[in-house]
């Protein structure tokens, strides 16, 4: 760390930036050479979207320097930085959901033919330039994002959360991508949770912690535990890799599945999901992007109808009209999505007493202490930081999570459906909810897990189930469940199959044309 | 969760404290007030005959719109927006009017248990199109206020008709001490038996849930079309109330709807309800149509030209809402 200050492409110095009394960076710093590929690490709230933002010109910091090229630069807007070269892609994609790409590309002013080129190299080249940005799925607009920023040709570009909900093989264009930045005169700012890019991409890594840089390392091999000792502070123990001995402690109750579901189809995408779940396991759900794992759990969880299929709970045969009918017999669904879930303006304790009610006698009067109880105790349970808690939008991303499964939690669980809930949380937040889901199914709820994230698998379940083209293709233990193994069935592939990549997107690019999913995710509220 | 455990604590025994909490969480409302006090006291430096007859007049002539606000605020918090508010008043105005000239107490009591009914199914109607044609609230509820107006028309061409005896005496005079107008306790009353329940209730939940995050809301169960349905029924029952109100305070029904409805969207504006749903309440809205009202008495007093007086009324309202969000903004940041 001896470069002198016009070797550096990007250089922040001593940035800080408060919110009322919350301060979102104490003092951080960030050096980018030219050429590398450079990873932005923290936990959730370590202040990395701050510190983001302050770069692109979104947020203007309240002290500190920022230098590009040897030149102190202060930006006013997200147009500022991109005039001085620094273009983001951010977690939502940034496209006008009732526009068409093409439109959408002249409002940005991106030349075509660069972008024609990066689509065609991350795999999307034959992509309608006509089809509106509400009608993709969200994968694509991610990657249509990103060869937009490609083509800007920018100096430095950030990424944020680039893979999280990409699909295998999309991951592995872009990480190729990404790679290829390497060694030019341009620099990459990689953000991403996942350690195994991390080491596979980058050259070094800023680690913040509380608002501020604790370390830079170099990514080599074995520098993960570094990285995670860094972020992680003094409870470096507390690694999900501790949990490995609880994790596979089986005690499926003989006799009837809690939920049992033969058959079942929905929309285009889901054929045939069939498969137990039993009282006191986590199930884990593989599939990769777009294979009726949404309609699946939408179906589960009351909010489809499913169009042919049996569902029994408990040995009873159930038909939802609504998710409050689901409730009733006990399935309830933690999103993905926090903007699908919680009532941003409303209060930590509304927000999970909402579904308390649903039990009682239509728009009945509430019962004020016994609500606070239950409220408290969840509360308690999932260790929810409160004290932002009159609003919920005030939350870090991990505290909304928690609140949303608080909700659930707070009036005891039957059988929780699970839908990537760990998506774009930090590893110590990740691994509260995995312990919460064990200890409910040890208390005898039954759960299903959905996850992106197939190191997940062996940490948090006990037995896991891989959907392909709408039906269930595989069923295996979870400790046979490592990522190669499951990373073949999720594109189940037999011995000799070949070109997996190419069947699979194939497979996906014909199977996503009109993903509903999308929209809500692209029409949904800008951060604050 | 400490700090609210807390207040509940201190709220037992000190209540200056639980006025306090009150007061800090809703803080709009509490600066509403303070700023009523001030204008009061100004009204009082301006005109210093204005008494206990004058916050009487200021009571009763601010009734219908206090009630029209509440109505429109509860629709506003479920995230909608209702545009007949004030055809709605007219219509239960006139039929309530119709039906009372000149008949026995008992009779008018029925009459206004059938016109609360009236005002139930009127926003019935609206909440059903709402929710079952899809079509946005503004364009439902405009259709809608022709039709209700057209139909206040056919019940009374021309103002007309009479109040009962009794009803009158409810809201005109005060209530004990001169300085409390029965118009006001009625108000306060009204609200606090149909509001403060349901507020606590599961479809007061549902409200801000709905108007938060509809999404949401039904991913936890709550049913979206049966909470609007019922929001459009709560703001067509307060509709009802404001024109009886409307009947008692002017002893007449009148076929012709009032500024009502605009007033009312400027009311929960300035009441610290945001158009976007999910937040406020009802009681800064009331507050909001006093101070509204009390501004034009002022620009009277002070010989305003009334043209002008309507124009610095909107500018107050633009101004104090800009502020209010300013203030939001740098809190947030700083």
């Amino acid at each position: 760390m001896t470069a002198t200050a016009t070797d550096l492409l990007l250089q922040a110095t001593d940035v800080a930036k408060t919110y009322g009394a919350v301060v979102a960076l104490r003092s951080a710093s960030l050096a980018v050479r030219p050429g590398e590929i450079h990873a932005l690490m923290g936990a959730n709230g370590a202040g990395k979207s701050t510190l983001v933002k302050i770069l692109t010109g979104a947020v203007r910091p309240d002290r500190g320097t920022i230098v590009v090229r040897g030149r102190e630069r202060t930006a006013h807007s997200p147009a500022d930085a991109r005039r001085h070269g620094i273009v983001s892609v951010y977690q939502e994609p940034a496209l006008i959901p009732d526009l068409d790409i093409r439109s959408n590309l002249r409002l940005t002013e991106t030349p075509n033919e660069p972008f024609r080129h990066w689509m065609h190299e991350l795999g999307l080249g034959d992509l309608d330039m006509s089809a509106l940005a509400r009608r993709l799925p969200l994968a694509w607009l991610r990657v249509i994002d990103l060869a937009r920023a490609l083509a800007i040709e920018p100096d430095v570009l950030l990424l944020d959360e680039m893979t999280a909900a990409l699909p295998a093989n999309l991951t592995e264009r872009v990480l190729e991508m990404i790679g290829r930045q390497r060694g030019g005169e341009r620099s990459v700012i990689f953000i991403s949770h996942r350690m195994i890019e991390i080491a596979a991409v980058c050259d070094r890594a800023t680690v913040l912690r509380e608002g501020e840089t604790v370390g830079v390392v170099d990514v080599t091999q074995g520098s993960e535990e570094r990285i995670v000792e860094l972020m992680l502070g003094e409870i470096v123990k507390d690694t999900p890799a501790g949990l490995d001995g609880a994790a596979i402690t089986a005690r499926r109750e003989p006799g009837e599945a809690r939920l049992s579901v033969r058959g079942v189809s929905a929309g285009a995408k889901l054929h045939d999901g069939t498969f137990d779940l039993h009282a006191g396991e986590v199930l884990g759900v593989v599939a990769l992007e777009g294979q009726g794992q949404d309609e699946l759990f939408d179906v589960l969880a009351g909010s489809e109808r499913p169009s042919g299929g049996e569902l029994r709970v408990d040995g009873k045969p159930v038909s939802f009209r609504h998710p409050a009918d689901a409730i009733r017999a006990g399935l309830v669904y933690v999103a993905a999505d926090r903007a699908e879930a919680l009532l941003p303006q409303r209060s930590v304790r509304e927000n999970i007493a909402l579904p308390l009610t649903t039990g009682m006698r239509r728009w009945g009067l509430i019962n004020v202490r016994r609500e606070r109880r239950q409220v408290d105790e969840a509360i308690a349970t999932l260790q929810i930081d409160t004290r932002a808690q009159r609003e919920v939008r005030r939350l870090s991303g991990g505290n909304q999570q928690k609140v949303t499964i608080a909700r659930w939690v707070a009036g005891g669980v039957h059988t929780m459906l699970c839908f990537d809930p760990t998506r774009g949380i930090d590893i110590r937040t990740k691994q509260q909810i995995y312990v919460l889901l064990r200890e409910l199914a040890d208390a005898g709820a039954a759960v299903l897990l959905y996850t992106s994230e197939l190191k997940e698998i062996q940490l948090a379940c006990d037995r896991v189930i891989v959907i392909f083209g709408g039906r269930v293709v595989a069923e295996m233990d979870a400790r046979d469940a490592d990522e190669p193994a499951l990373l073949r069935a999720a594109y189940n592939l037999t011995a000799d199959a070949e070109m997996p990549e190419l069947e699979a997107s194939a497979a996906i690019a014909a199977e996503q044309a009109g993903d509903a999913s999308t929209e809500a995710a692209a029409a949904g509220p800008p951060e604050r | 969760m400490t700090a609210t455990t807390a207040g509940l604590g201190a709220s037992r025994s000190r209540p200056i404290d639980a006025v306090a909490g009150w007061a800090r969480r809703n803080s709009w409302t509490a600066s509403l007030i303070a700023f009523l006090v001030l204008l009061l006291v100004f009204t009082r430096m301006i005109q210093p005959n204005y008494g206990a007859t004058g916050v009487q007049g200021l009571a009763i002539s601010v009734m219908p719109l206090a009630l029209a606000a509440v109505a429109q605020a509860i629709v506003v918090i479920s995230g909608g927006l209702d545009l007949s508010v004030g055809s709605m008043m007219a219509l239960t105005s006139v039929v309530s009017a119709s039906l009372m000239k000149d008949q026995t107490p008992e009779f008018a009591f029925l009459v206004v248990v059938g016109v609360l009914l009236l005002g139930l199914a009127l926003g019935a109607v609206n909440g059903s199109l709402v929710v079952l044609t899809r079509v946005p609230d503004i364009v439902v509820t405009l259709a809608m206020s022709f039709v209700w107006a057209g139909c206040a028309l056919l019940v009374l061409r021309t103002p007309g008709g009479g109040s009962a005896r009794w009803l009158r005496d409810l809201i005109l005079g005060s209530a004990g001490n001169e300085w409390i107008p029965k118009a006001a306790v009625a108000v306060l009353v009204i609200v606090a038996v149909i509001w403060l329940p349901l507020r606590r209730s599961r479809l007061g939940l549902s409200l801000y849930a709905v108007g938060s995050n509809q999404l949401a809301a039904f991913r936890s169960g709550v049913s979206v079309g049966r909470t609007k349905v019922a929001a459009y029924m709560l703001t067509g029952l307060f509709a009802a109330l404001a024109g009886i109100s409307l009947t008692a305070s002017t002893g007449i029904g009148t076929p012709v709807p009032g500024p009502y409805t605009l007033q009312s969207v400027a009311a929960v504006v300035l009441g610290g309800v945001s158009l976007a749903g999910g937040t406020g309440g009802v009681f800064g809205p009331v507050v909001a149509v006093v101070i509204l009202q009390l501004i034009r008495t002022d620009m009277t007093f002070l010989n305003v030209n009334t043209n002008l007086a309507t124009v610095a009324q909107g500018v107050i309202l633009v101004g104090v809402v800009m502020i209010g969000s300013l203030i939001h903004i740098r809190r947030s940041r700083a």
